[in-house]
């Protein structure tokens, strides 16, 4: 679940205040508005990149506002992904679990599970430069997914693809609903995306979430 | 214009700059005889004055960057209280003249605070003497080394995207393992620069070393005091012939660095 209680937000000189919303566990939520009305930036303060001025955010039935970005349990794929070009495909995937100093029989077990539901397990030796639109999207997802997060926030992710690659996306963000029962915000501002993806739909409006 | 012409005049004034420094460099190569060379080798205090080159440099170059890496990230990615009064000194030692560098070297190991003094602390207490010794050729060209290593890391750091290092927070990364994983493996390249930068700057460094660590024959001497002290006593074969054999030293240091960075980067 995720739940922001009168959130209130600045950048600059642009604010917002009294973002309040609710997304039940396992709902896959869509957040539209137009470019520029601070869907990135609730995004950020969600996943605790971005400083709360005012409210509270809940995830499940912990209070994360004061949290730390690594504490929260969320799975991030920013707009220009943010692949990490030092790494090659399978370190993005096992990337958070030896952060977590998990065993590596556990590791090796689970980038081959997130290869194999990403359709990259060919990909898995390569490094990030040269990989297509869709699968660098693929990897960022699978980076996110990795460590089992109960929540995943993804913004504007297929913004970037073409029309077959994008057809394929709305396929693999399905299955991952369906496979994994995360919950996840999804921000873009596609009525197509909304309506293919979405269990529920949230607009950002002058300022607010409708 | 046509292209050919822009090219023309591109090369035409970029070109004066090389062809002033190949003309300079033959010049210095066909004043002197390969038999200038050889004696020079052959001195005693010229083969020390190489091998302390060498040293000092290497050494001022590592401090450099061991100093520059941390401070260029924390300039590139916060903004603090005082960032800019900070910013402002590190370009103090590049644009102070070198022998007010030297001095102020000299006066800060000197200075008497309440009948304490730092070089007498560092050598009575310590037993590590500073002044007219070789720390203090390598305290003088790493003082001025740093700074351009600084520069260069900064710039390296706001080339490198900060938003991988968010999403690394993400994943359960602190700001440190984020820096150490993400952030410092994309600034090798930047790194090597900086070393070149740093050991280059320090080869050529001579106004603060001879003020604060003295231009002593077998024991503060480096090829730019050699230089200083063959044309001093009007030995102006050997002078040039040690110039020489610093641009040798200069051109094999960038070709291996520049080597290890394509082996590093492949």
């Amino acid at each position: 679940m995720i739940e922001l209680q009168n959130v209130g937000l600045s950048m600059g000189e642009f604010s917002l205040s009294g973002i309040s919303f609710r997304v039940e566990a396992g709902q896959y939520a869509v957040l539209m508005g137009r470019t520029g009305r601070g869907k990135t930036t609730i995004l950020e303060a969600v996943c605790g990149l971005r400083h709360v001025k005012a409210g509270r955010i809940l995830l499940g039935d912990r209070d994360v506002t004061d949290l730390p970005p690594g504490e929260r349990g969320i799975g991030y794929v920013p707009q220009d992904l943010a692949l990490f070009p030092t790494l090659t495909v399978a370190e993005h995937l096992a990337f958070a679990l030896k952060i977590r100093k998990s065993p590596q029989k556990l590791i090796d077990e689970r980038v081959a599970e997130m290869a194999e539901l990403l359709s990259i397990t060919g990909l898995l030796k390569r490094r990030i430069q040269g990989l297509s639109g869709g699968e660098s999207q693929r990897v960022a997802l699978g980076r996110a997914l990795s460590f089992h997060p109960p929540v995943l926030l993804l913004d504007e992710p297929l913004s970037a693809l073409d029309e077959a690659t994008r057809a394929e996306m709305y396929d693999l963000l399905a299955r991952i609903r369906d496979r994994t029962g995360v919950t996840t915000l999804h921000v873009t501002h596609s009525n197509e995306e909304a309506k293919t993806l979405g269990d529920r739909i949230l607009r950002l409006e002058h300022g607010k979430i409708v | 214009m046509p292209d050919w012409g822009f090219f023309l005049l591109l090369g035409l004034i970029g070109g004066s700059y090389v062809l002033l420094v190949v003309i300079m460099l033959a010049a210095d190569f066909f004043y002197t005889e390969p038999s200038d060379f050889l004696e020079s080798l052959q001195r005693p205090e010229i083969q020390y004055a190489v091998k302390l080159t060498l040293v000092s440099c290497t050494i001022a170059a590592i401090l450099s960057l061991w100093v520059a890496t941390p401070l260029g990230y924390l300039l590139s990615r916060f903004r603090f209280p005082g960032r800019w009064l900070v910013d402002t000194l590190i370009d103090i030692p590049v644009v102070l003249p070198p022998l007010v560098l030297g001095l102020s070297l000299l006066i800060l190991f000197h200075i008497e605070i309440g009948g304490w003094q730092l070089e007498r602390w560092l050598r009575d207490d310590l037993g590590f003497p500073v002044t007219y010794r070789v720390p203090a050729v390598i305290l003088a060209q790493f003082s001025v080394a740093a700074a351009f290593a600084i520069r260069t890391m900064r710039v390296t750091f706001d080339q490198i995207n900060p938003r991988a290092e968010d999403v690394a927070r993400t994943l359960g990364c602190s700001r440190s393992q984020a820096f150490m994983r993400i952030a410092l493996p994309q600034s090798s390249r930047g790194m090597m620069a900086a070393f070149t930068i740093a050991w280059a700057r320090s080869l050529g460094e001579f106004g603060p070393i001879l003020v604060f660590a003295g231009a002593t024959r077998m024991r503060t001497e480096v090829l730019s005091t050699t230089v200083f002290l063959e044309l001093s006593i009007g030995n102006l074969e050997a002078a040039v012939a040690i110039s020489l054999i610093m641009v040798a030293m200069a051109m094999l240091v960038l070709v291996v660095l520049r080597m290890l960075g394509t082996e590093m980067r492949s």
